[in-house]
Parts: C-alpha cells; sequence; structure tokens
C-alpha cells in the first residue's frame, strides 16, 4: 500500500508521529506520478528536486519543533493557473509555455507556511476555460476511473491526481465548476469557498469576478483542514473579505438534525441524467434519515445563468488576457514585421482554439453598441440570481443538487460541440455569480463505472452549512478509489 | 469674410505628487535606472492585482472641491482596453462611468477684466504608462515602467473658451489651484501637467458646435497658444475655401509652428470600456469627504484680499507673490517672524525676482528659510548693516541659506556707528582729496558724493552713509 492512499490529514498524522518523513512522503508522491503519468497527464510539470529538497527543510522543521499542524510535510499539486516563483506556471498554454513567475500566488503561500511540499502543476484546459481538460496545450487530462474519458473541468489536471493518488490533495480553481464539477468526475471532494475567502492575488485571472481557489482532496475532512491554511485576509486583493473567523473545523460533525435543505426542481428537469439525478435523489434521502427537512422548492432564472456567465467571464477575460501580447514575457513569435504584426502572430500562434472563441466572444460583448444589450444585462441578470438565492437562503440552510448533468464524457466528445459544453455547467455556475460556497462529494458510481458527484450550495459565507451536509452524508458511505489508485 | 468663433475645450492631465504608485508601492520618483520602480503590479505581471492608493482619491477630490465640482461618493474604476507596449496590461485603469468629480468650473479673468466661468465637466482618476524608449543602433524599442502606474488626475473641461487667452487664463488657475493643493507640481516642460486642446470654430452668432479637432504634444504655455491661433487659422480656411474640418486627433510640432494628423475619427478605437474587476466601488463618506474639505488651503483669491486688507502691501505685489504658493509661504512665514511685511515684499519683488533671473531659477526653487529672510529685514531696518551689505548678505541667504546673523558677526558687517573712528576717516579723506575739497567749496556738489565714497571705501563699506555724510559737510 502507497502511502498515497492516505487522506491528507491521515498521512499529515504520521508525519507528526514520526512514522513517516515528509522526504518519504514526497519520494512516494514522486514514484506514484512516475508510474501514472503516462495513462493520466495530470501534471504539466514535475518539479521532482524542488519537491525533495523542500521536503528536507520541511523535516528539519518538524524535528526542530518549528513547524507542526496537520498538512506539515504533506505533498500538494497546484495548479498550473496559480504563479510559484521560480517554477514554471503555464496555465497550460503555449503563451505562457516558458513562464517563470517571480512571485508565488498567495494562497500557495499559505500552504507553504503551513508545511506543504510542492510536487508539480497540474493540468487545466487551457486559462481555465473549457469543462473537460482537453483544451490544454499539453495534451488532455484522463479519468482515472475509465481513461477513455475526460475528468472534467478546468481543475481536471489537480482532480485526476487526487483520485489516481498521485498525491494526496491539490489546489485547483473554480470561475464557473472548475472544482466541483471534476471533483464529481473524478469521485473526489472539492470546495469552492465563498468569493473573497481565498486571496486571488497569484491566480492568473480568467474572470475576475468569478474565480476563486479552493481545496481538491479525498474526503471532506482533508479539505476542510486545507481550506482552513489557504483562506486569509489579503490586502494585495481588493475583492478579499475580513471573514470573522476562518474556522471551519468545527463544522465537521455528523449532525443535520433540524438542517433545512432545498431541493431546486428547476436541477432536476430535462437534461439530466437519469442515475446521476437517482444518486443525487438518494443522497438526499441520506440526509433526511439522519434529521435534514428535505423540501423541493422552485430556484428559478437558471435558464438565464448560462448566458449571463459566459458574457461576463468572457468579457473580463478578453481585458485579462490582453497582457498577453510577447512583449514581456511568454511566447513570442518567431518571424514578424513590426508591431503589429508580432502582436497578431503572438496570440494567433500562443492561444488555443476555445481561448480564442472566448475572447471573441468577450470583445464582441463589450463593444460599443452592444455593451448595454448583452454586458449590463448579463450584470443585471447576475444580480437577480443573486436575489433568488437569498430568497432561497431565507428559507434553507442548504441547497442540494447534482454537481454535472452527467457523468464524465468520452474523450473527444465535448469539443466537437462546445455549446453543450458550455450547458453542462448550467448547476455551478450560478454559485459563482452570487459568489456562494459550493462543495462537491462522491454520492454514487454510474452503471459505466463512472463516479457521480453531489453538490450542496450555502450561503455567502456560511461554508459551515455545506460542510457539515457534506460530512454526515459521507459518514453513509465508503471512500471509493479509483481503478487507478 | 465672415466673423468666426473660436469654441476651445481642455483636457488637462495631471500627475499627482503622491509618494507611490495608484495600484502599488512603487516610488513615483521621476528619473532611476529603467525598470527600477517597477513592481509586478506596475508591469502587468499574470496573477498580480491592483490595490488602491487612498491619497489619490484625497487629491482627486480636494482637486474637486476647489474646482467646485460634486464628488461622486460611490465612483469607481473601469478598464479602458486597447494594445500598446508602453502599457503592460494592454488596458488601463481608469474612470468612465462613475468619474470621482462633476459638474464643476472656476472663474477666470478675460482681458477686457471682466470674470467668466469654464465649466468642468469632469474629473477622473487614472494610471499613467510606461515610456518607450527606441534603440538608436537596432530596430528594437525598449520600454521603462517607472512611469507605469503614476496617478493621474484627467480635468476635462466644458467647451466654454474662446481665445488662447481665456485657455492660458485657465490653465494658469487650475495650476495654481493644484500647486496651493500641493496635488502636483503640474510642470508642463516635464510633464507632470498636460493639456490637450479640443478646439473647432463656428460662425460668429451661431449655437451649433464645428467639428472639433484634438490637438495634443502642447509642452508650454506658449506652444498652447501657438497652436491654438495656428489651428483656428487652419480650420477657417478649411471652411472658407468650402472644404470640411475633418474629426481628428493632431500633434503640435512647436519648432515648425504646425500640426500634422495623428489619427482620425474613423481609426477611433473602441476601448471596450467595463467596470474593473479587480477594484471594489470606492466609498467616500460624509466624514472621509468633511476631513479633506476642512484640510484644503487657503486659496489665492483669498489670499490677494487678506495681504492688501491684513499686510497692506501693493495690489501688483500681493499678485505677484501669490501667484506662486511656495512664494506665498515664504513670505507668510517671514512675515509672521519679522512682522514687517512691506519690507519682506520689497525683498521678494525685488533682489529675489533678480536673483532668480539670473539664475534661471523657478520660484520652486528657491531653497532660502523665510527665518533667515526675516533675520535679515530685521538686521538692515535696526541699522545694523547698511543696505549695500544687506544686499550682499542677502545674496548669500538666497545661495546658501546661511544665517545672517552669524554672517554679519563672523565677517565683521556691522556698520560702524562710532562717530570717533568714523570722524578720523573723514578727516583723513578730507586731507588725502585736497583737489574733490577745493570743488566743493567752489560749488561742485558732486565731488561730495566721490568723498563719501572715498569714506565708504576707507571704512570697508561698513559706515552709515547718512552719517559720514553729515560729518562730512560739518568738517568740510
Amino acid at each position: 500500500m502507497s502511502l498515497m492512499n492516505l487522506t491528507a490529514v491521515g498521512l499529515g498524522k504520521k508525519i507528526q508521529n514520526r512514522e513517516v518523513s515528509a522526504p518519504e512522503a514526497a519520494k512516494a508522491a514522486l514514484d506514484a506520478i512516475e508510474a501514472k503519468e503516462a495513462e493520466i497527464n495530470s501534471f504539466v510539470t514535475v518539479d521532482s528536486e524542488g519537491a525533495l529538497k523542500r521536503a528536507e527543510e520541511v523535516q528539519k522543521l518538524i524535528d526542530e519543533g518549528k513547524l507542526a499542524g496537520p498538512l506539515a510535510g504533506v505533498p500538494v499539486a497546484i495548479k498550473d493557473n496559480m504563479c510559484t516563483k521560480g517554477l514554471l506556471t503555464t496555465c497550460s498554454s503555449k503563451i505562457l509555455g516558458n513562464y517563470i513567475p517571480m512571485f508565488t500566488a498567495e494562497a500557495v503561500l499559505n500552504l507553504e507556511k503551513a508545511g506543504a511540499v510542492i510536487i508539480g502543476k497540474t493540468n487545466m484546459d487551457e486559462f481555465a476555460m473549457g469543462s473537460t481538460t482537453e483544451t490544454s496545450a499539453f495534451g488532455p487530462t484522463k479519468n482515472p476511473w475509465d481513461t477513455g474519458h475526460v475528468p472534467g473541468g478546468s481543475s481536471g489536471g489537480s482532480c485526476a491526481a487526487v483520485a489516481a493518488e498521485e498525491c494526496p490533495y491539490a489546489l485547483g480553481s473554480d470561475t464557473g465548476g472548475s472544482i466541483r464539477q471534476p471533483s464529481s468526475f473524478c469521485g473526489v471532494t472539492g470546495i469552492k469557498p465563498t468569493y473573497g475567502t481565498v486571496s486571488r492575488y497569484g491566480l492568473i485571472a480568467y474572470g475576475s469576478s468569478l474565480d476563486q481557489i479552493g481545496p481538491v482532496a479525498k474526503d471532506v475532512t482533508d479539505c476542510v483542514a486545507i481550506l482552513e491554511i489557504i483562506s486569509s485576509y489579503d490586502k494585495k486583493d481588493s475583492t478579499s473579505v475580513k471573514r470573522e473567523n476562518y474556522n471551519f473545523t468545527s463544522a465537521l460533525e455528523d449532525n443535520v438534525k433540524g438542517m433545512k435543505i432545498g431541493i431546486p426542481a428547476d436541477y432536476f428537469g430535462e437534461g439530466l441524467d437519469s442515475e446521476v439525478k437517482e444518486a443525487v435523489l438518494n443522497a438526499a434521502k441520506e440526509l433526511e434519515k439522519k434529521g435534514a427537512v428535505i423540501e423541493e422548492f422552485n430556484l428559478s432564472l437558471v435558464d438565464y445563468a448560462i448566458p449571463a456567465y459566459y458574457i461576463i467571464a468572457c468579457a473580463e477575460a478578453s481585458s485579462n488576457l490582453a497582457r498577453f501580447d510577447g512583449v514581456k514575457y511568454g511566447y513570442r513569435t518567431e518571424d514578424y514585421n513590426g508591431l503589429h504584426n508580432m502582436y497578431k502572430k503572438t496570440r494567433s500562434e500562443g492561444f488555443g482554439a476555445e481561448v480564442k472563441r472566448r475572447i471573441m466572444l468577450g470583445s464582441f460583448v463589450l463593444s460599443s453598441g452592444y455593451y448595454d444589450a448583452y454586458y449590463i444585462k448579463a450584470l443585471k441578470t447576475k444580480a437577480l440570481i443573486k436575489k433568488a438565492f437569498d430568497n432561497a437562503f431565507n428559507k434553507y440552510d442548504v441547497i442540494l443538487g447534482p454537481a454535472a448533468p452527467q457523468t464524465a464524457p468520452a474523450l473527444g466528445e465535448s469539443l466537437s460541440d462546445p455549446l453543450k459544453m458550455y450547458l453542462g455547467d448550467i448547476y455551478t455556475i450560478s454559485a459563482n455569480l452570487a459568489g456562494l460556497p459550493g462543495i462537491t462529494v462522491p454520492c454514487g458510481i454510474s452503471s459505466k463505472s463512472l463516479p457521480i458527484g453531489l453538490q450542496l450550495l450555502g450561503n455567502c459565507f456560511e461554508e459551515k452549512n455545506i460542510i457539515r451536509a457534506a460530512y454526515a452524508f459521507e459518514q453513509t458511505r465508503e471512500y471509493a478509489h479509483s481503478p487507478l489508485a | 469674410m465672415k466673423q468666426y468663433e473660436t469654441v476651445i475645450g481642455l483636457e488637462v492631465h495631471v500627475e499627482l505628487a503622491t509618494k507611490t504608485k495608484i495600484f502599488c508601492s512603487c516610488p513615483t520618483e521621476f528619473g532611476g535606472a529603467p525598470n527600477s520602480h517597477t513592481c509586478p503590479v506596475c508591469t502587468g505581471m499574470p496573477g498580480s492585482l491592483p490595490v488602491l492608493n487612498k491619497k489619490v482619491v484625497e487629491y482627486a477630490v480636494a482637486v474637486g472641491l476647489a474646482t467646485n465640482c460634486s464628488i461622486t461618493q460611490n465612483c469607481k474604476f473601469d478598464r479602458k482596453n486597447y494594445f500598446y507596449p508602453d502599457n503592460p496590461q494592454n488596458y488601463q485603469i481608469s474612470q468612465l462611468y462613475y468619474p470621482i468629480c462633476r459638474n464643476g468650473g472656476i472663474e477666470i479673468t478675460t482681458e477686457d477684466g471682466t470674470t467668466k466661468t469654464i465649466g468642468i465637466h469632469e474629473i477622473h482618476m487614472e494610471e499613467d504608462a510606461g515610456k518607450l524608449v527606441h534603440d538608436e543602433w537596432g530596430e528594437s524599442s525598449l520600454v521603462d515602467f517607472n512611469r507605469s502606474g503614476v496617478p493621474l488626475i484627467e480635468i476635462v473641461s466644458e467647451p466654454d473658451m474662446r481665445s488662447a487667452e481665456e485657455v492660458v487664463a485657465y490653465l494658469d488657475k487650475l495650476r495654481l489651484i493644484i500647486q496651493y493643493l500641493g496635488a502636483s507640481d503640474c510642470k508642463l516642460q516635464e510633464g507632470s501637467m498636460r493639456a490637450d486642446v479640443n478646439l473647432s470654430i463656428r460662425e460668429a452668432g451661431t449655437e451649433e458646435f464645428g467639428t472639433r479637432t484634438e490637438m495634443k504634444n502642447l509642452n508650454s504655455f506658449k506652444a498652447i497658444a501657438r497652436a491654438i491661433e495656428a489651428e483656428k487659422e487652419r480650420q477657417i480656411d478649411i471652411i472658407e475655401s468650402g472644404g470640411k474640418v475633418v474629426q481628428e486627433t493632431r500633434r503640435w510640432d512647436d519648432n515648425k509652428e504646425y500640426s500634422y494628423a495623428m489619427r482620425s475619427k474613423e481609426d477611433a478605437q473602441d476601448y471596450r470600456y467595463f467596470p474593473e474587476p479587480d477594484l471594489v466601488p470606492i466609498v467616500i463618506s460624509d466624514s472621509w469627504l468633511e476631513e479633506i474639505k476642512l484640510s484644503q488651503p487657503e486659496f489665492r483669491d483669498e489670499k490677494l484680499k487678506r495681504y492688501e486688507e491684513e499686510y497692506k502691501i501693493p495690489a501688483y505685489d500681493a499678485q505677484i507673490i501669490t501667484g506662486n504658493k511656495h512664494l506665498a509661504d515664504i513670505f507668510e512665514a517671514a512675515t509672521a517672524i519679522c512682522n514687517n511685511p512691506k519690507k519682506v515684499s520689497n525683498w521678494l519683488m525685488v533682489e529675489t525676482m533678480r536673483l532668480m533671473k539670473e539664475n534661471d531659477m523657478e520660484p520652486e526653487q528657491l531653497k532660502f528659510s523665510p527665518e533667515n529672510l526675516a533675520k535679515l529685514v530685521n538686521l538692515a531696518e535696526s541699522k545694523v548693516i547698511n543696505s549695500q551689505t544687506a544686499k550682499e548678505v542677502f545674496e548669500k541667504v538666497f545661495s546658501d541659506d546661511i544665517d545672517p546673523e552669524k554672517y554679519v558677526e563672523e565677517n565683521g558687517l556691522k556698520t560702524v556707528s562710532d562717530n570717533g573712528a568714523l570722524r578720523e576717516v573723514v578727516q583723513k579723506v578730507i586731507e588725502e582729496n585736497p583737489q574733490p575739497v577745493e570743488d566743493y567749496h567752489n560749488g561742485k556738489k558732486k565731488a561730495m558724493g566721490f568723498l563719501v565714497g572715498q569714506i565708504m571705501k576707507e571704512m570697508k563699506g561698513k559706515a552709515d552713509p547718512a552719517m559720514a555724510n553729515s560729518i562730512l559737510k560739518e568738517l568740510l
């Protein structure tokens, strides 16, 4: 049995008890990566040398009694859109194929302070644009449950790495479901915190008003331990929120008596796979058995979420990605004739098709004459969606539903029909538009042996409700290791 | 020929005098090796985020209040998207939808002495761009981001000006207000104040505006005046010859006194403005606004009145002294010490102006302290030194800010009023100069001046000339 079969907190405990050393843990992760990467391709960069060196340093600090904590010495994989000083950070794009940041993202710094050992950078959809990790310039990541299927996206590399047990936990980012959907497809647990909880400083932006970093791990306990570490008020991020407290561990109790859980009927209509539906409703029943009060309701406006999301996210992305121009860093085309030709060729060659599609879409909706019709309307829709959730959370502590309409699609299936891929985000994007926290926990396995995920949404700053519900549900079933684990 | 009216509006960019940049903590200091005042934020590194410098908001509000604007207490930043290598993110953080100040105006005095209000449409905050340096040898250009992120405010006037004189009066007034606030040094030559002129002409008496052009690269008041005259003539010529003015941006070449078109409206970019998602809305609370209001300084118009009433110095002197905040500060501080406003004003108006002219200096560059000027005034007024010595001592104050009391003491410059010593010298001079003495007695009064000069020479300038004069008369 590999150390990688353990949960992050489980491995952390062994390191604290001196049963395992940090270098041994790092070595176990590197061995697992070496054995499985050819099949899975979860990583863009594996930093063997850096990880082993860092593990030695961490072990020394632990031995000197200068470092303790649930995750000290535990290896971690970081999604490749978070800056890591001195370590390649590509966003899975050719245009940043050679980019080595001069600073480390705040969330990653927080992990490092807690003794994390960064093992490598995980694959993703290029600039987090996609739902399958197939838009990566470095080839798709495969689903550890069935390598003929995608792991979901955009944090597909992080979720696959955890599911394949290449490392015990990872950081992902979620702009429209990019943690929750691949967690569902890979049978792992992931949290998208309330917007403003984890600093975005050093996260290479896709949709600034929607992006949020969060944990991916085997279970709720791990995710909570990680969340406590990465959450912080950061003056360097103006959208960072100073929260009253950053303790989430106290919500880890198997008790949902009297908790009011709403099930939006709109999330169970046409387009939802029957097996997914069944597994999710079964999960609701389990929580009901434990004393939760389950009620169906109409959330409304669900159909408007996708267009509003794609307008806002693409508008912001079209501007956020303007800086990749070949002037200062990253890829520059080899032959060019003057400045504009250099811009044009660099960006034509450096960005993939999906990124170009979204930049064009975003540029269009911000163009003069269209701004009011699209962008302003999308902002108004966003406000209405937030209001619909406010109303719902007046009645319910938690909203329960699927994380995605289907289980993981086969490789190649989604890219041929981008609109269908966009529609697959229907259950996750509203949380980003409204800034809400959400969690995905595994709740079943389909007849094709692919995992199904349960999504729980909470009101802003009420992570504890969804953590408590997820934890209580988790106690009703065993963690299912993927065949590649 | 028809009569035409010129219609002018200005867009004035002012670099604010904050110590650090608008969205990061890099210094705004001018100069420094290229890219030495930079960080991930002001070089547009992926993952970096802007954090607003509070002082920028305070300066912008202060300028807004001083120009009678209403303050947008809930304002926001927007992104202006365009590609250019001096703009590291390829967007500029600026304000379009909710500028911090709106609907203001300032009074100017026109040529005929009447006053006129020039409306201010809005003032908004934004970041400056870096600078491109073109390689003289190779075919490449280099970028220096030291200026990238230096805070700017853009003051957009209404099209209320009708002549170059009004434009200069408006700019002068605006510059003084901002200098008085300490919000900027407003130097056109160095680019800390930049004015773009929007100009159109229309037939006198008509209401409808003509097609306007925007003139850039105006680096002095003189260049602005010349460019306005030239553009006015150019547009009239076009219309008189049956043509149409094209809406375009033009660049002024002050050496050739000629402008050329940079880009027309058809090439105008769509900046795709949208609210900056990395910054939260700025809320200017009533109490913060009140705080800024309370810390507003006394402005020129108020000072002018007070100088004439309280200090009773001539209006002309008051105009000159209040024409520069630093000069006014020296005047008030020195007066407070020596309590002799007229003499302080005299030293500033005559000797200071003369030395500034000789040394080609701006008032900002004056480095002597009001204390030392006040001491000098006291020494001269109490006749401890004579006026000639006082001028010499002032030169030292002007150049090295010396303490005049110490200097006079150490160099033995005190006027000799001891009657005995002076009497001896006068006697000596009379004996040694029989011819002028005889001339004097023969009615040539000019000889008197020569003799006094000889006495002062003997006394090494330390005699009180009036006293020397009276002793000489007596002995003759």
